[in-house]
């Protein structure tokens, strides 16, 4: 298991293999990566700025990955985010769960993004073309949290 | 003494990152640390938007969660990474 807060750029397809590690138990790797995209809210977007609270941005992670282990049957689950500065088609985050059997791989790896999407302490600041944003937070990724609520 | 920070969106309406203040037993809770802050007026106003979130030691809570001295606080806008 590991959790990764980083300016430097990663390769999915490297952390994807990663996740395999040559342990022969593992039958399901899911992996979630999510891009900055050039356009959002109406206006293209030239780059972005990502905020965190260091410290706090580590033990919010790590409690979330603690709740997909204990609700699933992980042999591992790693969380890997980015903030600094980001141009458009750059990966800003990266989930990738490794299970037995599919459906907890897919599950672990959804509930890790929705929680990380309300829960961890990273805010994105876009350059628009009428200057700099701070980017809202969406009815919908509250929504999409709720749900893994028993 | 308690230590506060302020993030994002609130730290640049603020202007400052953080700040101490001295702890009372007035500051039971995180709302009373943010009553206080709000009687400042003006920016401080930010502090009483619906969706705001906050921390005690570095971990999420409610605006109801308890305060001691040495407590380290904060404040900020709805997360939005990944």
């Amino acid at each position: 298991m590991s959790v990764r807060v980083q300016q430097a750029p990663f390769d999915p397809g490297v952390e994807l293999n990663a996740l395999h590690a040559a342990n022969l138990g593992i039958g399901a790797v899911a992996g979630f990566v999510g891009y900055v995209r050039d356009f959002n809210d109406g206006q293209e977007v030239a780059g972005m700025f990502l905020e965190h609270a260091p410290g706090m941005t580590e033990k919010a992670l790590a409690k979330i990955v603690e709740e997909a282990e204990q609700r699933w049957p992980l042999l591992r689950l790693d969380v890997l985010h980015r903030v600094g500065t980001l141009e458009p088609g750059e990966p800003i985050v990266f989930v990738g769960a490794a299970s037995a059997h599919r459906d907890a791989a897919f599950d672990a790896c959804r509930f890790v993004m929705d929680y990380l999407k309300t829960r961890a302490p990273f805010w994105k600041k876009e350059t628009t073309p009428e200057g700099p944003r701070w980017v809202d937070g969406r009815d919908s990724d509250q929504t999409a949290a709720d749900r893994w609520k028993a | 003494m308690i230590s506060i920070q302020y993030f994002a969106r609130y730290r640049e309406a603020l202007g400052i990152d953080g700040e101490r203040l001295e702890w009372d037993a007035s500051l039971a809770c995180v709302d009373d640390v943010r009553q206080r802050l709000l009687a400042r007026g003006g920016e401080w106003r930010v502090l009483g938007e619906q969706n705001l979130m906050c921390a005690r030691n570095q971990e999420l809570c409610g605006l109801d969660e308890a305060v001691a001295d040495g407590d380290e606080v904060a404040f900020f806008p709805t997360v939005t990474g990944g």
